[in-house]
């Protein structure tokens, strides 16, 4: 049987956002081979931040309107898909801000003078004081950054998978780039990389079923395969839909797919840190609401309950380990796990109104976290971060700025009315209130029980910053302009998503319908 | 002044003073914040009493002086405040009582400098957040303003007070915050139940809904698990002794004079009002609550040693009254709690204010390390007696009216409740009289330095109160006359009516004072 080759169509004013962003890493790689040492950090910068805006400027002036699947239906620009690459994109450029802190130094300061140089080595000592610095951070994040759109737009699962791939091998390598501890860094990114590929291979195979039983790896076609329900090839169904997901939930960090996170996110470097917790999560969420509202929400009675006990456990084990955790970013760390948990409420609750609470959520969660992040790198003690909360105590009364930033960001993240993290809460256990049913309802009480223990937490911090007297050698160190910016607008859209978030609510709640 | 926005303007005052407050540069001399704060502070007393001027009683609206702007449409939340006579008479009161702690802490940071500043900034960012709470008639804008009021209380127990006020800050807090957080998931509840849309969370559009017999009772469970730790009832009390006993004497007025309030206001407001058969369902439970608690208070109360704690726990004991008073559903009973409720606050006022003053001249807020003080400072011992006699509700003070009132109001409910609530005001004699005795009669101590009697600055901080106690005591009909309509109106959405229609007047409750 012969078929004709018919060229699939493509749209590029849809695309262009992600072309865009190819486009600058693609010249951050050649900048790398090309541009003396001593100025790459700021043409990398310099690139970085254009690309950035540059593919926000498309997204919202042209992209925002060419709805449609295109290139044969691998990539469907619709409401989410905008909206969600939208936030990408305004969480890579703050994370980049951040990302570029050099505190007087010749470079990055979070980052390894030289990735490749065995710690502690020579090597590593002389490209420490030759000033050099790893600038192909910024490259390597655009490219991840290019993975994470994809990933919210992907039509069919092969798309997903090679997006899923493409937006974590660059966090596998920033992941083993941090300056400090350099030993806990690299065994974080091997972690992170095994345990990633490990889910990866989990997501594949699960495709592979679902291919087996649709005859399709199109997310649309898989939808009509499950409505039309072929009863020879039911057997592949349920496993590929769970394989599937278990590839997608260990991205957000749901319980039990979340043993990678505290490792990854203490070993890497706090910026990127960060960039992980929103970014990641809001890719993996957006791949995760497509997958369930539109390709397998024909039989979700089936999965349903096993993704309500996930959330469940998520919430819960999410919250109480925070409780016992002393490092800061392990702390942030399960924190986010409690906080995927109640994401995942509001995706079970299977309505539009889910789908704009769990964008909102994102929203408000990412912003905060990225400010936190950005505020865990200024602590310092003798020049590396102080990352054990016992270093902490006493800060208000040193660094009362720093520290009173930090209370808001906790103060969100416990879901205190007046800041986004309350707003998020709502927005997230409303709908899961309405069209969830009894077990929608039983998730918030467990969703509202699990945020009163992270409260403790949360509040614990803040006795030890502001109620409790330290010793006097840890301090906050001033950070420069750029990574100020990024901190303050953190700030400020935390308080102001909490006091008037009607236009971002507006904003998700005309975004939220998948197209099919 | 018809469309004046008076209580945006009450909460805005405060606010703005807190700002200006927090922005004073710690270094000046002459501590200018002190003197800012306290204007601040008496303005905003002036408009309370120029919103209370402008309110009818008798009106057949539920609120007054009301405001409503969108805020978050996709929500369905808006800003929406009004009063009815309790949240009125609540918001003078709260409006009274800060610029008087705020004088008691005058000198209570000999240094001065930005701990003292924080203090005052704090004090009044709390001022404009118990507006806000007592204004709110949009549910989810009360619950805005339930739980951010916690962020400056936990701030000025735990970064000002005494020993344990790290921990005292986070139990508050947490207790508090757990309560608050099952709340939010009702909250969210109810507003499924109502008409939804813009407005979905408006108060009025929430009444009279009909819903099913579960889900209204775990709504109410919701609301009441909520209120009943920030009243604080038994079993969920254990926060406020605590907290109460590490706290400033003027954070604790504050703590337990007004912000507990808001536990048996809410009551009254949402549980009874939006949940009314649910509430009636209840009522058995709540009330056998109710008197454990006055009963418990009183008893631990009288094993106290630590000053402060005892206040806390006499607390406890009163708020057994007023939600009994809520909760056994007669006019009678009704309009007691409400009354008991500002009297109160000017009672425990008093008691925690003069308290402190003993405690910064004898440096112990420990009962047994006084004894025999009316000797030497006989102006503070008359004071703490009689804010003492006011606390035991001895006729002619403010307390008597009210506990008088819910005692009638539960024999009219069931003679069993009321015959417990007596009880309570039996060990009230016992707790506060054994108090005086141990504190200031007995032999002249002999102490180090000579202890100074009550100075111009506490006259000027237990005068109004003392005014209030009398004012209440024998003259509260003009309260009585706000607060009656807004009960009657509560009740008549809950559908109950009195056994025996008795409606007291101001006349005849003054009369039996004499």
């Amino acid at each position: 049987m012969n078929q004709e080759f018919t060229m699939v169509e493509i749209n590029y004013w849809a695309i262009a956002p992600l072309l865009v962003v190819v486009a600058g890493a693609l010249i951050g790689v050649l900048v790398e081979a090309f541009v003396a040492r001593a100025s790459r950090h700021n043409v990398q910068l310099g690139v970085g931040l254009v690309t950035y805006l540059a593919a926000l400027v498309v997204l919202l002036a042209k992209s925002r309107t060419e709805h449609g699947l295109t290139m044969g239906g691998s990539v469907v620009i619709d409401g989410p898909s905008v909206f969600l690459m939208a936030v990408i994109l305004c969480f890579a450029l703050l994370s980049l801000l951040v990302m570029a802190e050099r505190f007087g130094g010749p470079a990055a300061d979070a980052f390894t003078p030289m990735g490749a140089a065995t710690p502690g080595s020579d090597l590593e000592r002389s490209a420490e004081s030759a000033g050099w610095g790893t600038t192909e951070a910024v490259p390597l994040m655009m490219i991840s950054v290019v993975g994470m759109m994809l990933f919210v737009s992907s039509g069919d699962l092969l798309t997903m998978f090679v997006a899923l791939e493409v937006l974590s091998l660059p966090l596998y390598v920033l992941t083993g780039l941090a300056r400090r501890r350099r030993l806990l860094s690299q065994e974080a990114a091997l972690k992170y990389f095994l345990l990633g590929s490990f889910s990866s291979a989990f997501f594949l195979f699960g495709a592979a079923l679902l291919y087996g039983y649709a005859g399709s790896v199109d997310i649309a076609r898989i939808a009509l395969a499950i409505g039309a329900a072929s009863p020879v090839l039911d057997g592949l169904l349920l496993p590929g839909v769970a394989l599937v997901l278990i590839g997608l939930l260990f991205k957000v960090g749901a319980v039990p797919f979340h043993a990678w996170t505290p490792d990854a996110y203490q070993g890497a470097p706090t910026p990127v840190t960060g960039f992980m917790a929103a970014a990641t999560k809001i890719a993996a969420f957006g791949a995760i609401l497509r997958l369930a509202y539109v390709g397998l929400s024909g039989n979700r009675w089936d999965w349903e309950p096993a993704l309500i006990a996930i959330a469940a456990l998520t919430m819960v084990i999410g919250a109480v380990m925070t409780v016992t955790q002393t490092d800061v970013k392990r702390l942030l760390a399960y924190s986010s796990i409690a906080h995927a948990g109640f994401i995942l409420v509001a995706v079970m609750s299977f309505d539009v109104t889910g789908v704009s609470g769990a964008m909102f959520y994102l929203v408000c969660y990412g912003f905060t976290t990225i400010a936190a992040f950005a505020l865990v790198t200024l602590v310092r003690h003798e020049g590396s971060e102080a990352t054990d909360l016992s270093q902490w105590a006493g800060l208000g009364r040193r660094s009362p700025v720093v520290a009173g930033a930090f209370a808001i960001c906790l103060l969100a993240f416990a879901g205190i009315p007046l800041t986004s993290g309350f707003t998020a809460k709502f927005a997230a256990f409303a709908p899961a209130i309405s069209h969830g049913g009894a077990a929608g309802a039983w998730l918030v009480v467990i969703g509202v029980l699990a945020s009163a223990v992270t409260a403790y937490v949360y509040f614990r911090i803040i006795v030890t910053m502001f109620f409790e007297e330290g010793a006097g050698d840890v301090v906050a160190i001033t950070p420069s302009t750029l990574t100020t910016i990024a901190i303050a607008i953190g700030l400020v859209l935390t308080i102001l998503l909490g006091v008037l978030p009607g236009p971002v609510l507006e904003a998700a709640t005309q975004s939220a319908q998948f197209l099919r | 002044m018809e469309n004046f926005p008076w209580l945006t303007v009450l909460m805005v005052v405060p606010l703005i003073g807190a700002i200006v407050v927090a922005l004073l540069p710690s270094g000046s001399s002459g501590r200018p914040w002190r003197p800012v704060a306290l204007g601040v502070s008496l303005v905003a007393l002036l408009i309370s009493i120029g919103a209370a001027l402008q309110f009818t009683s008798g009106s057949a609206d539920q609120f007054q002086l009301v405001e409503k702007h969108q805020w978050i449409p996709q929500f369905g939340v808006s800003y929406a405040l009004g009063v009815d006579g309790i949240a009125l008479s609540l918001i003078v009161m709260s409006a009274i009582l800060v610029p008087v702690c705020l004088l008691a802490m005058w000198d209570e940071f000999p240094g001065g400098g930005g701990r003292e500043k924080n203090y005052f900034a704090l004090t009044l960012l709390l001022e404009a957040f118990i507006v806000g709470v007592f204004a709110a008639t949009d549910v989810f804008l009360f619950y805005v303003f339930f739980e951010a009021m916690l962020i400056p209380v936990y701030f000025l127990i735990g970064w000002f007070g005494g020993e344990g006020r790290q921990k005292a800050a986070l139990k508050f807090l947490l207790f508090s915050l757990a309560g608050g957080l099952v709340m939010l998931a009702a909250v969210i509840g109810v507003y499924f139940q109502g008409p939804q849309g813009g407005e979905g969370f408006l108060v009025e559009n929430l009444t009279g809904l009909s819903m099913g017999q579960n889900t209204e009772r775990l709504l109410f469970l919701g609301f009441f698990i909520a209120f009943a730790v920030k009243a604080p009832m038994w079993p969920v009390h254990t926060w406020l002794p605590d907290a109460a006993a590490a706290s400033r004497p003027a954070t604790a007025t504050l703590l337990v004079g007004v912000l507990d309030k808001v536990g048996t206001f809410g009551m009254i407001r949402f549980c009874l009002q939006l949940f009314p058969n649910a509430s009636q369902w209840a009522t058995p439970v709540v009330i056998v609550l109710a008197i454990i608690s006055i009963v418990y208070g009183a008893v631990l109360a009288i094993g106290q040693d630590d000053l402060m704690r005892l206040i806390a726990y006499t607390s406890i004991s009163h708020f057994g009254f007023i939600v009994l008073g809520i909760f056994v559903m007669t006019s009678t009973a009704g309009a007691g709690a409400s009354l008991y409720m500002v009297n109160h606050g000017f009672g425990t006022a008093a008691l925690f204010l003069i308290a402190g003053m003993l405690i910064a001249r004898r440096g112990s807020t420990k009962i047994s390390d006084y004894g025999g003080w009316q000797k030497i400072a006989p102006g503070l011992a008359g004071v703490f007696l009689l804010s003492g006699l006011a606390g035991l509700a001895l006729p002619g003070l403010g307390s008597f009216v009210s506990e008088f009132l819910v005692i009638v109001g539960s024999f009219q409910h069931s003679k069993w409740a009321g015959a417990f609530a007596v009880t309570g005001m039996v060990l009230a004699a016992t707790y506060i009289m054994w108090l005086y005795k141990r504190m200031m009669t007995g032999p002249t101590p002999e102490l180090a330095t000579p202890v100074r009697d009550i100075t111009i600055r506490e006259k000027v901080v237990v005068a109004p109160l003392i005014a209030a106690f009398l004012v209440l005591g024998f003259f509260p009909k003009p309260v009585l006359d706000v607060i009656n309509p807004a009960v009657q109106q509560t009740l008549q959405i809950v559908g109950v009516s009195d056994p025996q229609p008795t409606h007291p007047t101001a006349a005849t409750t003054g009369s039996n004072n004499r």
